[in-house]
This record gives structure tokens, C-alpha cells and sequence, in this order.
């Protein structure tokens, strides 16, 4: 079977590339770590690609804003190449500084394409937290998240990741479509206050999809919970083998080896 | 044309920075109500046109959901106004500022050009009754650290490109060493900030008289740089006259009457004497070498200390302190301090790659009032949120997961905090080893050479003082983790691709150490006007001696310079040729034209004399207080819960990234609300394996005043029974020390750093755990007002343990209710510097020793049940006791228990009592859950040792113990016990 072929986006200060496509490799695709300089300069081709992952990290030492400079060179330098990989129904992935990347940049946007309507801002703790995260996820509209529990476990860790809008129309436009794919909870999947909502997140959102469904923007870390030894209580609740997050990365690989 | 753009939050957005600062100025004493106004500056000089400055906002600087801005081409026309005050800090002139690059990139991509500089600065707006005094306070204690920043007058800010020039015609400074004086040489010494004593100061003399003419100001730098305590350890390896003074036990106080031949029999002391020659060599090297274990790859001998770790890979390990640099900028130091390390693995054989970093702080204590300050230091509250934010900066954006660390308080860290950071890599087998071939040609990679961290490598080497802030602030560092990771992401792959052929960092001194280094054997070239530099008008010296950050050294054949120049151009890394090593052991430098040092290698790494210094032990005169017993601990065990040095430590561990690379099986925080104290962590560096890494520490200050020698054993004791309790054996353990001491020239102190070290030498002999690598920093002392005050000698073990299946690992919080609890290891009433003793301000004198009959056997023997998964949780008994070990198991696992203290083994010829049971020290013991079907499994593989079974789980929330007598001693609600460990840190 041919596997399908993921791009993970790196520049300076990405640092959860590996552990990302060891994630994608593990769920049965063939991931890359490329540098963005290499398709700046059309060395690579981005179209060769099914699916595009932005992974965690610090781009650019998140200077100015978090992902905002990255976001600035996508959408000054691979306009086009971007466009036309949505065009093509292609999926995109952003997790953690790939959200704010995404968001920042508008590729996560409610009124359109390179449009910012969306900010992850400044925790409300005023720090960066590492912590695990209940998530009630919404399994219907995201390619992504198909068949996923009603509940899944993440860690977060980051400092700016407070979930604001515009205004109250987008949050609305947000729900109508069912773009809100994940919500910080509780183990039950009731939306609490922090720390289960770790940075003070606008209607407890953790992640978010695009209309069509294929363009995932989260905050936790699915690539940190693909094997059991991961989760932080498995010394007491017993080793599975497998993860909630691998899940995420097997439907993002078996829909690019089905409709890509 | 100038712009000034400010941003600010929109009105009704929550600024979490700005609360902050509200927060810290509460700290700060002044609790008048206020708000406060934070706002972003951007000094942008450039010649664009408006329409450009309004896309540059709009599109770049600005969040358009969140902020507002506005955009000045002048000052801020801003008139006082009452109760509403405003402080605005910038940079000074020469520190640079990591953002500067990035947002000039990113308006280059935006398509605009013609960005001269930009310039951040940060704005306060104030409102409420402050008084002018208050406001000072707020600016010089918090907002402005003036070693890096100054609070602004409104107006234009000088650009840098402007205010300095180009220094080219250097003239040649000579110092004028042949016709001076033994007091004209110290003079010179001191006004150089060289840290030179006479004698080498001498031996300089003598060597350049030789060649009948004077050094040039950069070859004193050099030698200077080299021969520091910091680069040389010239105490470790020198010779020391060790005096142990033993109380005579029989001694009588004379009377008149005695002849004069009976009073020289009764001595007061017994003395022992004893010539070391090289401490390192005779103590710590020494075990390593006499335990020969084939998997010490190489040790003491790389910026690193190497092991075995599966077929492909060896690892490596390296722990620094950046003690003095933390001092004067908590947030500089410190990140520049694990920055610093980093680069230790980088740089070891030919580069490893990171896989976890540790830290270890002692501060001041947290309450210490601000009035009562030595002149000159910056408060401990202050300093611990500065070093934590600045590791955390670091180490995060690196995406290098800190896995573990302590965190210790005690008064006498006030002036000189210390601050330990360790890195351990990863490293392909062939890898390890590197050579330096004639002709390479030396590159220099990574960050630009600036004016920071200039005499860094003398100035750590010497004793902090009341104006080191003002003398030594060049001294201090900005790190750039950003440039780091840029180019350690292009050094993996230069050295996959065998490109350069040999590698070290450049650390303390800067390149002059680095190039001196790896051309210790042949001789190196170098022109200096060649090194990248970040800004105009670096002298020579300086840029020798620099200690910018984010710079690697590689040695390169010709053959290879144009692949590995692509390889780092590839990501925007700058890698400069600056010169090529040589075959006539001759160091020389050049600056455009002119020769400015030429000094034989010999000299430089052997010229230095060797000292010789007096080293004296003195058993101290303490005796054990007297308490009265109660009858109900609770209390008691509320307080030692609450004790800095025991509480939790979450508010630091949080803002660590503890599972970037997605190794992580055992995190620093477990159980079931994942808030309980985890022994030691343990992270898979290859995903696709089982095999792991255990990562774990030891250090206990406080028994060091009563005996350096026995704390040693007992942080060795510690660390290795952190890696038993997750599952880990010693037989795969190595460990590294880190002295951190006053100063050596005082006998008493280098005496106890002396016994520490042969205590180092006995117990890594007893255990059969090597030392791998080491660090000393010494002359931790602050001068103020002709007093100096020491930091307590305190010893770090560091321990990194090499473990087969990581699916055996074990947590410590209690797992189930009805399970067995059984203490392992003999307790004595050995309570000296005990937390417990601490809460009743005594200090005492039993302090806990290390059985040679037990020890071992007991840390084997356990090792053997967790391997054969007889064993649901183990919690060292550390700080605290056994109380202490009980109740974090309780609450980690949400669970309580049932105690019964008759039942552990407690061996005293003294008073026995619950007190001394619960809250006793002894080191080697360890609480252990065992479900029921496994204990007679379990207690036939502990047979012979001490051990008892104390009692079991429980499924309430209550943890009760029994005393010897079998009446109730402690009976507590596990989530109030909780509540007095989490409160006191909770920052």
C-alpha cells in the first residue's frame, strides 16, 4: 500500500518535529521533516505532499507574538503553494505553535482565507504550564477527530494559548458549522473553570477546524500521548499500549490514503 | 525617519502580564491599591514611507483582536498628572536584544526594506497613591535590572548604528610587566580584573622577560583567562596540606602544677596530616578508575562525562552552575546557564544531542525581609522568579524536557544564590571521540561576538561584592535559545555527514578558551577582525575574550569547508573561517596587520604555578537540643510539611515543558491528581525502544555544618535511592558531583570541600558507582562592608541510571487500599540537621551516616523486587522522615493509611521516641507498598535486612499512626497535610 506522504513544516525554533512524525509513522504514513527554506526556494515542492503538519515548537522564539512571524512569512512567502493545497483538499494539521500559526496567519479562519479573526493569547496564569488536559471532543465535522471518545487526555504546554475572537458572531459562526473540535474539561466532559481550563480559553476551546473539516488547529499535544507509557498515570491505571492521540494521526493518514 | 509605535491591550482585555507586575509589586511591600497600563514600544528607524509603518503594524506588530496601537514620529508628549506615574525601560547600549532580528525578518518579508534598527522598550503607566519613594523602589527593584536595562527619559532613542564606530587602526596596548614591582603587579592584576594572584603574576613576568619584551594587554587576557579557578581549577588540582583536628576525648584542662612533659601528651586535638597532590586525581577520578567499568566510555576527559546506553548510542552528561551571573541578573544568569550547558553535550565528542536538562537552586529564604538586605543584592523572591523564568525560557524554547531538580532555601544563599543546570545527550557510537588535525582550518559557528559577558571566566572566579554590579555588569550575558537551536538542528547533520573533526563550545573565556583548548597540542592562528561581530567598535581583547552566547568551535579540512558551509547556510546559521590550526604550539592572533598575541601553548595550559593551600578540619562544637516530646505530632509533621526546603515545588516544575521529544514515562509530578513528588523521572530518548534513562539528585547543605564528610555520603546515598524507587539498579548508575564552596584560601572551608571529596571517593568505591564528570565553583562569598558572608559548602550528586525495560518503572503514590506498607532500612536516632530539628531552630549533631554493612545490600535487594514487579509504589525516606515519605504517598495517592511505628526497625542506645522514629533522617530506607499475594515473595528476597511491615493502606482520607507505645501520634486528613505541603510555594 502506498503511504501517504506528510510535510512537517520546520524553521528556527520547531522542536516537537520528531516526536511528530514519529506520530504520523506510527499511524501508518511517511512523514518529512522539512525545512521551510527548502520550499521557500522551490526546492521542494509542497504539492507532493497529501498532508501538511505545522508541529510545536517556538518559531522564531515567538518574537512579537506566538507563531506570528511564521504566520507573516506563509502568508508572504507560500501564499499560493498554501492555497492551492487547500484547493486540493488537502489536509493541514497545527498543533500547539502550528495553531498559532495557522490562527495567526488566517488559515484558521471564519470569514476567509488569510484573514486573522481568530488570537491565542497570553495565558490568563500569566505563565507557560505543562499540564494534562481533558478534551471533550466533537467527533462529527473533523476529518481528524473521527470516532474519537467522547473524552480524550492531552497534555498542554504553552503560554499563550487563551482562545479569543473578534466578536461574539464568529464564536457563533463557530458552533453553527461545528468547527469547535475540542474543549478543555473534565474527566466527564463537563467545561470547568482552570486549572481544567488551563489558560482561560473563550468557551473552554482547545482546538478548532476549518469549514471544510480538513484543517485541524489544537493547542494540547496529541504526539505526546501515542503510547501508553505517555500518560501520566499509567504506573497506577495500567500500561496500554496505545494512546488517545494516535487515533488523530490515523484518521489525518487514512483519509489522504482514501480521497488524496 | 523614526517611528515610535506603541501597543496596548484593548480596553476590556484581560492583561495577564500586567497583573502579574501588580502581583510583584505587592511582593514588593507596597499594598496600595493600583492599576497598571503595560504597554509594547518599537523604536523603528528606517527609511520608509507611512504607508509602510502602517502595514509593518497592522500586519506584524500588532494583534488586531487584542491590541490597539499608535504611532509616533517623536516622543510621547506626556505631562505629569497626579498619582499617575510612568517608567519606560529599555536595553542598554551593547545588549542586545534577540527580537531586533526577528522583526527585521519578518518586515523583510513583508517586502519592505530600508529597516536601519529597531529598538524594543516597555512602558508602565501607573495610577494610584504611590509616593515617589515607592515608585524607585518598583523601578530599581523590579522593572529595571540596570545591569542590562535603564529606565528612559521620553525622548528619541539613541540608535546604536549611530553611536559607535569601527575600531580599525588599533594601537598595540602593551602592559608594562618587566619593570614593576611585586605591589605595581597586583595593582595590574586588580585593576584588570584579571583575578591573578602574585606568584602567577610572577611566573608572567618571568615568562615574557625571557623574550625581553612586554605582553600585549590580550596576551595577559588570555593567560588570565586560562589559568582562572573557573577554567584550570587550580584547587582541585594543586597541592593541599590537609589538617584533621580530632577532639582528644581524654584531654584535661591543665593545671600549674603538671610538668611541661605531660601537657604536650595532653593535647586538646589529635592532628592528622596528610599532603594531597591533585584532590580531583586522589578522590573523586580515582574511584572511577578503580571501578574500571566497561561502560564509562570516557570520563573526566570531554566537555562531558559518556556512558553505554544500547548498541547505537551512547549518553552523556554534564551539570554547570551559574552562580555569580544569576546574582546580579537572575533572569540572564540562569539562562544563559542552562544555555551554557546545552552546549556542553553539543560540544562533547563530535556533538551529542539533548534529550533532557535538570536544575538544581538554593536561594535565600522567600520571606526574608527586604530591609534587612546586604547592599548591592537583589531580594531571594525576586531572584528565585528571575532564575526560574530565565531556565524556563531557555529550556523550553531548546525543546529540551527538564526532567528533574530541587530547589533549597536557606539565608546564607541571600547574596550568592547558586544555580546548577545539567544537559544529558544523546550520542552515536563512533561519535565520541575527535581529533584536531594540523592545518583545519577553526569556524566559527552560530551567535555574533559582542561586548556581553566579557570577564566572565575571571570574574565567576572571584568573590562577589557590593559593586560587582556596577564592575562586573559586562560580565552578564542575554542568551538567544533560538540561535542555539538553529544551530544544534544544523550540527546533527554536519556531523551525520562527517564534516568537521573535532567540536567544543564556546563557554567561560569565550574563543580565547576554546581555541586555546583544542589547540593545546599543535598551535592555533587566528584573526580576530575575522569574527562576526554584532555591532561596530569591539576592541581586540574583546573579541578574543568575549563570552557572546549561542557559539560553537569546529576544526575543519579544506577539504570539507564548502559542504559544511552550505549545511548551516542552508537554516541561517553564520559560520565564519577565523583562522587554522597550526604544528608549532604556538598560539597566535591577529588583528588586520598586526601580530597582537604570540604565546608558546606550554606556557598557557602548564606555566601555571602550582599552589599550595592549608586545608584544616575541626570537628564543630554542637550538641543535641532538647525537646519536649508531645504527644500529638500532627502539628508537628503540618510544619515540616510546610518546611520551604520539603513543600512542593509545582509552581517551578509547571513552567518547565517536561515531555518535549514525547519520551517522557515517569514525569517530575505523579499520582492521582498528577501533584505528588516524584523520586526521579525517567524519559525513553529513542521512541521506538524501551530502554530508558532515570534521572535524579542529592544535596543537603544543612549537614554539612555539622559534617561536610557525611553529607557527602548521604547526597550520594539520596540520589542513588531516588533511582531504586522507580525501578532503576545501581549497577547501570553513574553519578556526577558539583562543589559549590566559599573560599578556598580559607583553611576551615577548603578543609570540609576536602572531606567532602574523600567521602566522594569512599562511597562511589563502596557503591560501585563511578563518577563520570564533575564542576567545582568556588569562592562563593559576598564582600559587603569589609564582611564577607559564605554560602554553606554545598554538594550536588547528580545520577543518571541506564534502565532495560521501562515498562517496570514504579511510581510513589499509593495505589490501593488494603496493599502492605513496609519500611526497609534501619532508623536511628540520627536527627542532626533534620527538618524536624530545623522547625525547633536547632541544628543538633547526630546526623545521618551511611551504614557500609547495609547500605548496598538493602538498594540491591530492592532493585530485585522491582524488577520482578513485587513492589506498587516506593518513596524514599529524605527530608523529614518517614512522616514525610508517609503522608506524600498518602496524598499523591489519594489514598490514607494505618501506621504502626513498634513495628520498623529502630535501633538507638538513646531514648527511643515517636518524635525521633517519624521525623529521624537515617539514610537508606524506604517506604514500600506491596499487595498481600506478594509478601512472602517479597520479604524472602529482603531476608537478613532490616525491614518491618508498618501497616497497610487505607480507603479513607485519614492517615493515622500509631506510636511505639501503640497510642495514636499523628491522625490527619491527607488533603490537609496536602493543603501544608502545596501552600508555601504556591507563587
Amino acid at each position: 500500500m502506498v503511504k501517504p506522504k506528510i510535510i512537517i513544516l520546520r524553521t528556527a525554533g520547531t522542536n516537537c518535529d520528531k516526536e511528530t512524525k514519529f506520530a504520523f509513522d506510527l499511524a501508518g504514513g511517511k512523514a518529512e521533516l522539512v525545512h521551510i527554506n527548502e520550499i521557500a526556494s522551490s526546492r521542494i515542492d509542497l504539492s507532493s505532499y497529501q498532508i501538511l503538519a505545522i508541529p510545536g515548537g517556538f518559531s522564531y522564539g515567538d518574537d512579537v507574538a506566538a507563531g506570528k512571524i511564521l504566520a507573516n512569512e506563509l502568508t508572504f512567502k507560500l501564499k499560493e503553494q498554501i492555497t492551492k493545497f487547500i484547493k486540493q483538499g488537502k489536509l493541514i494539521i497545527g498543533i500547539c505553535n502550528g495553531f498559532q500559526v495557522l490562527v495567526k496567519a488566517g488559515i484558521l479562519s471564519v470569514d476567509s482565507l488569510f484573514k486573522q479573526d481568530i488570537s491565542l493569547i497570553n495565558n490568563d496564569s500569566g505563565k507557560f504550564e505543562d499540564r494534562w488536559t481533558y478534551l471533550k471532543a466533537q467527533n462529527k465535522k473533523c476529518v481528524w477527530a473521527r470516532d474519537l471518545p467522547e473524552v480524550v487526555y492531552f497534555p498542554v504546554a504553552h503560554g499563550e494559548g487563551k482562545f479569543v475572537l473578534d466578536n461574539k458572531k464568529v464564536l457563533g459562526v463557530l458552533k453553527e458549522n461545528g468547527q469547535i473540535v475540542f474543549q478543555y474539561s473534565n474527566s466527564k466532559g463537563t467545561l470547568t473553570p482552570y486549572p481544567d481550563n488551563p489558560n482561560g480559553s473563550l468557551d473552554n476551546i482547545a482546538g478548532i477546524c476549518d469549514k471544510t473539516g480538513r484543517i485541524l488547529g489544537l493547542m494540547p499535544h496529541p504526539e505526546r500521548h501515542i503510547m501508553g507509557s505517555q500518560h501520566p498515570r499509567w504506573t497506577r491505571e495500567g500500561l496500554k499500549k496505545y494512546g488517545d492521540g494516535l487515533l488523530i494521526f490515523k484518521n489525518g493518514v487514512e483519509y489522504a490514503r482514501k480521497h488524496l | 525617519m523614526f517611528y515610535r509605535v506603541q501597543i496596548k491591550e484593548k480596553p476590556g482585555i484581560f492583561d495577564a502580564q500586567a497583573s502579574g507586575i501588580i502581583k510583584d509589586i505587592q511582593d514588593l511591600g507596597i499594598q496600595i491599591p493600583i492599576s497598571l497600563e503595560f504597554c509594547q514600544i518599537y523604536n523603528i528607524e528606517a527609511d520608509i514611507v507611512q504607508a509602510d509603518i502602517k502595514r509593518i503594524c497592522e500586519e506584524l506588530l500588532v494583534d488586531k483582536i487584542t491590541q490597539e496601537y499608535s504611532v509616533t514620529e517623536d516622543a510621547d508628549s506626556f505631562s505629569a498628572r497626579k498619582d499617575c506615574f510612568v517608567i519606560e525601560v529599555a536595553y542598554n547600549l551593547g545588549v542586545m536584544d534577540p527580537t531586533e532580528a526577528s522583526v527585521k525578518k519578518a518586515i523583510r518579508d513583508l517586502g519592505i526594506k530600508g529597516i536601519k534598527s529597531v529598538q524594543r522598550s516597555k512602558k508602565y503607566i501607573i495610577r494610584g497613591k504611590l509616593s515617589s519613594a515607592q515608585i524607585k523602589i518598583i523601578t530599581d527593584k523590579l522593572l529595571v535590572n540596570k545591569v542590562i536595562q535603564h529606565s528612559v527619559g521620553r525622548g528619541p532613542q539613541k540608535c546604536l548604528s549611530q553611536s559607535v564606530n569601527e575600531l580599525k587602526a588599533t594601537e598595540l596596548n602593551y602592559v608594562d610587566l618587566m619593570s614593576a614591582t611585586d605591589a605595581k603587579l597586583i595593582n595590574i592584576s586588580k585593576k584588570g580584573q584579571l583575578f591573578l594572584n602574585l606568584d602567577e603574576m610572577r611566573a608572567i613576568k618571568k615568562y615574557f622577560t625571557k623574550f625581553k619584551r612586554n605582553p600585549t594587554d590580550v596576551e595577559l587576557e588570555t593567560l588570565a583567562q586560562t589559568w582562572s579557578e573557573h577554567c584550570v581549577h587550580k584547587t582541585f588540582r594543586g597541592k593541599i596540606e590537609y589538617i584533621e583536628k580530632i577532639p582528644n576525648s581524654k584531654f584535661q584542662i591543665p593545671n600549674k602544677s603538671q610538668n611541661p612533659k605531660s601537657k604536650i601528651k595532653n593535647k586538646k586535638f589529635k592532628i592528622k596530616k596528610k599532603i594531597i597532590n591533585n584532590l580531583l586525581k586522589s578522590t573523586i577520578m580515582k574511584a572511577t578508575k578503580e571501578l574500571d567499568k566497561p561502560w564509562c566510555v570516557s570520563v573526566f576527559s570531554d566537555n562531558a562525562g559518556v556512558i553505554k546506553f544500547d548498541k547505537n548510542y551512547d549518553v552523556c552528561f554534564k551539570v554547570e552552575t551559574h552562580n555569580h551571573p544569576s546574582a546580579l541578573e537572575p533572569f540572564g544568569g540562569a539562562n544563559t546557564g542552562i544555555g551554557g550547558v546545552i552546549r556542553d553535550p553539543m560540544g562533547t565528542g563530535l556533538g551529542a544531542k539533548p534529550i533532557f536538562n535538570t536544575d538544581i537552586f538554593c536561594f535565600g529564604t522567600p520571606d526574608y525581609p527586604a530591609s534587612r538586605l546586604p547592599k548591592g543584592t537583589l531580594h531571594p523572591k525576586r531572584i528565585a522568579k528571575g532564575v526560574v523564568s530565565g531556565v524556563r525560557d531557555y529550556g523550553n524554547k531548546m525543546g529540551i524536557p527538564t526532567l528533574n531538580g530541587a530547589v533549597l532555601f536557606d539565608e546564607r544563599y541571600i547574596a550568592n544564590p547558586l544555580v546548577y543546570c545539567g544537559t544529558a545527550g544523546l550520542i552515536p557510537k563512533g561519535k565520541v571521540f575527535k581529533k584536531v588535525k594540523q592545518s583545519d582550518l577553526i569556524v566559527v559557528v552560530g551567535g555574533r561576538t559582542g561586548r556581553d559577558g566579557i570577564h566572565g571566566a575571571t570574574f565567576s572566579s572571584g568573590e562577589l561584592t557590593q559593586e560587582s554590579e556596577d564592575v562586573s555588569g559586562s560580565a552578564v550575558q542575554i542568551g538567544n535559545p533560538i540561535t542555539e537551536k538553529k544551530v544544534l538542528d544544523t550540527l546533527i547533520t554536519a556531523r551525520d555527514k562527517n564534516l568537521y573533526s573535532s567540536i567544543t563550545d564556546c563557554g567561560a573565556g569565550g574563543l580565547s578558551s576554546a581555541v586555546g583548548e583544542m589547540g593545546q597540542d599543535l598551535g592555533a592562528e587566528v584573526y580576530l577582525d575575522r569574527v562576526p561581530l554584532k555591532y561596530k567598535g569591539l576592541k581586540y581583547d574583546e573579541i578574543w575574550i568575549s563570552e557572546a552566547q549561542e557559539r560553537m568551535v569546529l576544526s575543519v579540512s579544506k577539504n570539507n569547508l564548502k559542504k559544511l558551509l552550505k549545511v548551516f547556510e542552508s537554516e541561517d546559521v553564520e559560520a565564519t573561517v577565523i583562522g587554522k590550526f597550526t604544528n608549532d604550539k604556538i598560539l597566535r592572533l591577529f588583528y588586520y596587520d598586526k601580530k597582537v598575541c604570540e604565546l608558546g601553548m606550554d606556557f598557557l595550559h602548564e606555566g601555571i604555578p602550582l599552589y599550595k593551600k592549608k586545608a584544616v578540619v575541626l570537628k564543630p562544637k554542637l550538641k543535641e537540643p532538647r525537646i519536649k516530646p508531645s504527644k500529638d505530632l500532627t502539628p508537628t509533621l503540618k510544619k515540616v510539611l510546610s518546611d520551604y526546603n520539603v513543600a512542593s515545588k509545582e509552581w517551578v516544575i509547571r513552567q518547565y515543558d517536561h515531555e518535549v521529544q514525547g519520551g517522557s514515562v515517569l514525569k517530575p509530578l505523579v499520582g492521582v491528581n498528577n501533584d505528588g513528588p516524584s523520586d526521579a523521572s525517567v524519559v525513553r530518548p529513542i521512541l521506538s525502544s524501551n530502554k530508558g534513562l532515570i534521572v535524579s539528585c542529592g544535596i543537603n547543605p544543612r549537614y554539612g555544618e555539622i559534617s561536610a564528610y557525611w553529607m557527602a555520603a548521604t547526597c550520594i546515598d539520596e540520589a542513588l535511592r531516588q533511582i531504586i524507587c522507580v525501578g532503576g539498579s545501581i549497577k547501570r548508575t553513574a553519578i556526577l558531583d558539583n562543589f559549590c564552596w566559599g573560599n578556598p584560601d580559607n583553611p576551615d572551608r577548603l578543609g570540609s570541600l576536602v572531606s567532602s571529596a574523600y567521602a566522594c571517593y569512599d562511597f562511589s568505591k563502596y557503591f560501585g558507582v563511578p563518577f563520570i564528570s564533575g564542576k567545582d565553583s568556588l569562592n562563593n562569598e559576598y564582600r559587603v562592608d569589609g564582611k564577607s558572608i559564605s554560602i554553606p559548602g554545598t554538594l550536588l550528586i547528580s545520577a543518571i541510571s541506564v534502565m532495560d525495560d521501562v515498562t517496570k518503572v514504579i511510581s510513589m503514590d499509593f495505589k490501593k487500599p488494603g496493599n502492605l506498607i513496609y519500611i526497609v532500612g534501619e532508623t536511628k536516632n540520627e536527627l542532626g540537621g533534620s527538618i524536624y530539628y530545623k522547625t525547633k531552630n536547632s541544628l543538633g549533631v547526630d546526623v545521618p551516616r551511611v551504614d557500609k554493612n547495609k547500605a548496598k545490600n538493602i538498594l540491591e535487594k530492592l532493585s530485585s523486587a522491582t524488577d520482578r514487579s513485587l513492589v506498587r509504589s516506593m518513596h524514599d525516606c529524605s527530608e523529614g522522615g518517614m512522616a514525610v515519605a508517609l503522608s506524600e504517598m498518602c496524598f499523591a495517592g489519594g489514598l490514607g493509611a494505618d501506621i504502626f511505628l513498634a513495628e520498623a526497625p529502630y535501633k538507638t542506645k538513646n531514648e527511643k521516641r515517636n518524635d525521633y522514629v517519624l521525623f529521624s533522617e537515617s539514610n537508606s530506607r524506604f517506604v514500600v507498598e506491596v499487595e498481600r499475594k506478594n509478601k512472602e515473595k517479597f520479604e524472602s528476597i529482603l531476608k537478613g535486612l532490616p525491614f518491618g511491615m508498618i501497616g497497610c493502606v487505607s480507603n479513607t482520607d485519614i492517615l493515622t499512626v500509631f506510636g511505639l507505645d501503640a497510642k495514636f501520634c499523628v491522625k490527619a486528613d491527607i488533603n490537609q497535610l496536602k493543603e501544608s505541603w502545596q501552600a508555601p510555594l504556591n507563587w
